[in-house]
């Protein structure tokens, strides 16, 4: 017998009697998304801030990191910086990635984090291997919870995607709170109010 | 060596085991303080229980449309019924693609399997990559905690392992400092790295695809960047549909560490153009225990080490004093099915307090199960040794001058040190607060009978 066999023959014979899954209702009246989402992104280390349009991300960008090393952009409604090659680079040129800059699909007020899906990203490492990320969210795409948040995502739509809350972070030293451990040292979001 | 005397040998230090103490039990208060925060909690801890006990009621079939899924989003799925045939698969993957660097990403699978003394025998040196397990893997050490990893070390510690393999100056020990070395180092070995393990918070049945989660980005790191992943996961990772994923997400990092969640929660469904993505369903005693009717529930478990940090004997006795992959309260549970003799002394290293129980994210009965294992345990004829290693245990961990002299302060530190004393009515009428959990016999007993001895 295979271990697929055995596995599943062991569990079928061992499991228990059928339970009924149940169903919940998660719906809830929020007041204020926005607040919520802004405080909590910013109670775990990002930074929050509220433009009109994508020029302004532009400005933001330079006057933080200037234009020496490299920034990648993929918003494509932003012509600066975009990159249509970045699928194909290696980890070694990525690894010289100063800031990126990606659109968000949905931000979810309850823990702060935000859904990139693969497209975003053109490259899965991006928003992990480079320095400083931005993400780039409309203001009208913000959920209570997760629940929400599952429910107006689909999941299967990208080989990959991933719910971002902050900038990579550890506390494996003594409980000490180190930002920057093997991700981004940095998470900027500009909530987009057009 | 047993719990209570390894748990001796680390009560030594007295200094040592009171910060481990605190700084777990700070760990617990910002749990307390993330779950309070949210109106749906109870709710949330319900869902969660159901959806985990009705996946474990109807597995097999589960784990076949995960399975048939999985391999149409172009994923090679393997099936390990033990640790050895997961290690055998893993290696296999790593010598038929003639791979040198590895890159791994915490997975206690592979801690339980022993994963990594396996490839070392094979002459294969797999880089732990999260920050606290690369600690403990230079020192050669396991890790003590499965959130974190190197709790039972400090600073100093830390500063001294680097100073010898990363090369940071003697005597540093900012944290700061220490992290930006680590993350220098392990950069550079994600850059060169060919094959990337993780482990698996949740798969998905519906979409045949996984979830894993971490704050410091690794697994992604890994992952993106090596032209082959290898996922293990043990087969009660399995949770039905994508929808649930908002239940499981909710509870995890606020019962893990008190945060609304990991910085990182990443879906993966398919692999990259020419990257190659394997799952391995390791078995490894689960089913053994789904046929146990009183410890299947421990299959829910989703590993957020809750009940590690509230548990007064964890805190005071290190994690390796529970000398197995899992330890606090609910390894204690998972360690007798997979070898009852040599895990005897687990299920008496408990006070049997129920505050496992009460902080529980998928409602676990962990108090009520050690309780159980310890009757067959008994029946079993290990009983009465372990039994005498439980009291050897209590006396060590929690005979420390002070704690039993709490009738006049009911503070914080009696709290800590054995928190169902605040739901004692006679002890603390004021208190009520819904984590306290209800008072066992047990705790008095002992306590009484210990007096009675001298
Ligand atoms: S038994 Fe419950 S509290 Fe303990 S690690 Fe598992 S899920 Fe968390």
């Amino acid at each position: 017998m295979s271990a697929r066999e055995k596995i599943l023959s062991a569990v079928k014979g061992n499991k228990p009697e059928l339970l009924p899954l149940q169903t919940w209702d998660w719906s809830r009246v929020e007041t204020d998304v926005r607040d919520t989402f802004i405080k909590t992104l910013q109670g775990i280390g990002g930074t929050v801030s509220i433009v009109k349009d994508l020029q302004q991300v532009k400005q933001r960008v330079l006057e933080v990191h200037g234009d020496e090393k490299r920034i990648i952009n993929r918003v494509a409604s932003l012509d600066w910086k975009n990159s249509d090659k970045i699928e194909i680079e290696n980890s070694t040129s990525m690894e010289k990635i100063e800031v990126a800059i990606i659109e968000g699909q949905i931000g979810v007020a309850e823990n702060g984090a935000i859904w990139v899906p693969e497209d975003a990203m053109g490259n899965r490492a991006l928003p992990f291997i480079c320095q400083h990320l931005v993400i780039v969210l409309s203001i009208n795409k913000i959920v209570p919870t997760m629940h929400q948040a599952y429910a107006s995502i689909d999941v299967t739509a990208n080989g990959f995607g991933v719910f971002i809350a902050g900038p990579s972070k550890t506390a494996d030293i003594e409980q000490s709170l180190v930002i920057g451990a093997h991700g981004a040292r940095s998470l900027a979001v500009f909530l987009l109010d057009s | 060596m047993d719990h209570s005397k390894a748990a001796e040998i680390f009560n030594k230090d007295k200094a040592r085991t009171k910060w481990h103490d605190e700084t777990l039990w700070m760990v617990r208060e910002k749990r307390d303080k993330a779950a309070h925060s949210v109106p749906d909690w109870e709710k949330l801890r319900e869902a969660a229980s159901n959806i985990k006990s009705h996946t474990l009621s109807n597995l097999d079939e589960y784990l076949k449309t995960f399975e048939d899924k999985a391999k149409k989003n172009g994923i090679t799925v393997h099936w390990a019924a033990d640790a050895h045939d997961h290690n055998e698969i893993v290696y296999s993957i790593i010598r038929s693609n003639n791979i040198q660097k590895i890159v791994k990403s915490k997975s206690m699978l592979t801690e339980e399997c022993h994963m990594n003394e396996f490839m070392a025998s094979k002459g294969i040196d797999v880089i732990d990559t999260d920050l606290g397990e690369r600690i403990v893997q230079f020192r050669k050490e396991h890790p003590s905690h499965i959130v974190m990893p190197a709790i039972h070390l400090k600073r100093e510690d830390v500063g001294e392992t680097f100073h010898q393999h990363l090369g940071t100056e003697k005597g540093a020990t900012d944290p700061q400092y220490l992290t930006e070395a680590a993350r220098q180092h392990l950069r550079d070995k994600f850059i060169a790295s060919e094959l990337a393990i993780t482990g698996v918070n949740f798969a998905i049945a519906e979409t045949g695809g996984f979830v894993v989660c971490t704050n410091e980005g690794n697994a992604d790191m890994g992952a993106h960047l090596a032209s082959i992943h290898i996922a293990c996961m043990g087969i009660e990772k399995i949770i039905p549909k994508m929808e649930h994923l908002g239940v499981f997400l909710r509870l995890l990092a606020r019962s893990a560490t008190g945060q609304p969640i990991t910085t990182y929660s990443s879906h993966f469904h398919k692999p990259r153009p020419n990257q190659q993505m394997h799952i391995v369903i390791v078995d490894n005693g689960r089913s053994v225990q789904l046929g146990r009717p009183d410890f299947r529930n421990s299959l829910k478990c989703i590993r957020c080490a809750a009940c590690f940090n509230t548990c007064p004997v964890y805190r005071r006795s290190g994690g390796h004093s529970y000398h197995n992959a899992v330890a606090g309260p609910i390894g204690s549970i998972l360690a007798p099915n997979l070898n009852m003799r040599e895990n005897a002394d687990l299920p008496f290293a408990s006070t049997l307090c129920g505050s496992c129980t009460n902080v529980c994210p998928v409602k676990i009965d962990l108090h009520d199960q050690l309780w159980k294992w310890r009757q067959v345990l008994m029946k079993e004829g290990y009983g009465s040794l372990s039994k005498k290693t439980g009291m050897k245990m209590m006396t060590t961990v929690l005979s420390n001058p002070g704690i039993y002299n709490f009738m006049g302060k009911l503070g914080r530190g009696v709290l800590r040190t054995i928190p169902w004393i605040a739901k004692s009515k006679m002890l603390n009428p004021w208190y009520k607060h819904r984590e306290m959990p209800v008072a066992r016999g047990s705790f008095k007993e002992w306590y009484v009978g210990r007096r009675g001895n001298r």
